[in-house]
């Protein structure tokens, strides 16, 4: 039995999301191999070499890998799972948007966004926005799997040397092509993998007004979120959503500031593990969830929560 | 040029689900059940395609028991020119769902389908892309822009990190995020004319496809609850509770 782990980069760097991906892998038993399919993407294998628990790296290095298109990625994919018993992907973007495309292929199904190993064939997931969780048994030959990065704790990034074998790269589908990418840069920590969050709702009232949770975000090292009122309401970006159907974090503090607490956006961070509230509504469900909450008016509380700190 | 709507009746985003004490699953008997809200997004879009004038005809489809022909209707109230319902009583899985709406796309020959980036119940994110592989269609998934061109179709996608834009040649597989459009209020008149509209029925047999679920679910459990946390007076024992208890900060 052996697992492959698709690797997330960006060409250059391994994203954390593998490791927790790698972690996944390891419960299943077996060898873990990681595939780095990429452009100019070396030291991307080198880095996953490195990976604790990673007994080989498979490199497929060609320009029309450069931008993980779902067409090629799931192709090259395809052209290796034959040796495979599990081929995870982490639950990104990317992740999510090639593993399905694998899984029909196969002609198997996929099991999504899973929290739990439970042994080789069944696995726990969400259903129902984390409202319920289903144990789920798969009988099919091999397991295409997408790993919900929260659910398991990353593998060291050193210690490993696995040896890196290079193959042959598929050939482009030409069906599809990439035309660009609008990537924000910041020197905040990423979303998904950050220790502290700081997320605003629609209580912020503008996307001026969002500008308030910078300096406290700052302090505290913190990524920056959004529920989606205040995503669709403009007062942030896209990519900032947390919740059910957005981002899915678990950092060591979250901090919602003028979040009411939809059962979506309960679903994207109630795992974290500890949570700050901060509303002017005492009812407001997110105190539900909340360790400390903070009753008031957040354009008072956290100024004085950024001194304080 | 046809687009293909996929359309999924799911238990309404505003309510609560519980689940069952048996552990089978949750509870949908009497609950509200509406369209998957991607999916009515999707038809959105479609019927915005149609009316630009890109867009011949939109057909929405659902797949699943009797009662997905009032999702249907809902779509054709928003726009869609008619519906086929694929029904079944089986528990449906998105690859046998794949497969089935490859078989109307191999009977209606859309060049486009467009359909919700996952469904809220079993939140699974597959078949818009299980649906391309077994097409050998190209795909966009997670849109939050769609701008068709000759035969070819730019879509900007929501990714970690920001947005990515791509080009597709069609036919091809969209799949809908949040913020690719607000769909439009339903009127009363639409929604009448909406059951004038045709709606079809074939079986998964017609299309030659064993619906058969391959997962099988070995129980369904209550996610552990978190304790109740506390209501802190000021800004200073939030402080202290952060740095003394928790240890956070």
């Amino acid at each position: 039995m052996t697992t492959l782990v698709i690797a997330e980069h960006d060409n250059a760097q391994l994203k954390g999301a593998t490791l927790n991906t790698i972690a996944a892998a390891a419960k299943l038993g077996g060898d873990v191999h990681v595939l780095v399919a990429g452009s100019n993407a070396k030291a991307v294998a080198d880095e996953a070499a490195q990976a604790a628990g990673v007994t080989k790296v498979i490199l497929a290095d060609a320009p029309q890998l450069a931008e993980g298109l779902a067409e090629n990625l799931a192709a090259q994919v395809l052209a290796v799972a034959s040796n495979y018993s599990h081929i995870l992907f982490p639950a990104t973007a990317s992740g999510k948007n090639v593993a399905p495309r694998v899984a029909a292929k196969l002609d198997v199904a996929q099991i999504s966004d899973i929290i739990g190993v439970e042994s080789a064939d069944t696995f726990q997931r969400p259903i129902y926005a984390g409202n319920a969780i289903a144990t789920v048994q798969s009988a099919d030959a091999v397991k295409i799997i997408t790993v919900r990065t929260t659910g398991f704790d990353a593998v060291a990034a050193t210690g490993g040397s696995a040896a890196v074998e290079t193959i042959e790269a598929v050939a482009d589908s030409g069906k599809s092509s990439f035309v660009g990418r609008e990537v924000a840069k910041s020197d905040r920590p990423e979303l998904a993998g950050a220790r502290v969050v700081v997320s605003g709702g629609r209580g912020l009232g503008s996307a001026e007004n969002f500008k308030i949770l910078d300096p406290l975000a700052d302090k505290l090292g913190a990524a920056l979120g959004a529920s989606r009122a205040a995503v669709d309401a403009g007062y942030a970006p896209n990519d900032w959503q947390v919740g059910q159907t957005g981002k899915i974090v678990a950092p060591q503090l979250y901090v919602a500031i003028g979040i009411s607490g939809a059962i979506q956006h309960l679903a994207g961070m109630k795992d974290s593990k500890v949570i700050v509230a901060v509303n002017k509504d005492p009812e407001a469900p997110i105190f539900g969830v909340a360790d400390y909450g903070l009753v008031g008016d957040l354009f008072t509380v956290v100024p004085e929560l950024t001194s304080a700190l | 040029m046809k687009v293909l709507v996929p359309v999924k009746r799911v238990v309404d985003y505003n309510v609560k689900v519980r689940v069952k004490s048996d552990q089978t699953g949750v509870d949908i008997a009497n609950v509200k059940m509406s369209m998957n809200p991607f999916d009515e997004i999707a038809v959105e879009e479609a019927t915005r395609l149609k009316e630009k004038g890109g867009a011949t005809e939109v057909i929405a489809v659902s797949c699943g028991v009797a009662q997905c022909q009032e999702t249907l209707r809902t779509a054709m109230a928003i726009g869609a020119d008619r519906g086929i319902l694929v029904q079944t009583d089986a528990e449906l899985q998105p690859l046998a769902v794949a497969k089935l709406l490859k078989g109307l796309v191999e009977k209606e020959q859309p060049q486009l389908v467009i359909l919700g980036k996952q469904a809220i119940d079993d939140d699974a994110n597959q078949t818009g892309q299980m649906l391309a592989a077994l097409l050998d269609w190209p795909q966009a998934t997670f849109a939050s822009k769609v701008e068709v061109a000759g035969d070819s179709v730019t879509v900007t996608r929501e990714v970690d990190g920001g947005l990515e834009t791509i080009k597709l040649s069609l036919p091809a597989i969209i799949t809908t995020d949040l913020r690719l459009n607000e769909p439009r209020y339903v009127t009363l008149p639409n929604i009448m004319k909406a059951k004038k509209k045709q709606l079809d029925t074939v079986t998964p047999e017609d299309l030659g496809v064993d619906p058969a679920p391959r997962l099988k679910t070995l129980k369904v459990s209550e996610p552990p609850a978190r304790k109740a946390g506390i209501k802190v007076p000021d800004v200073a024992a939030l402080v202290d509770k952060l740095k003394n208890e928790a240890k956070v900060i």
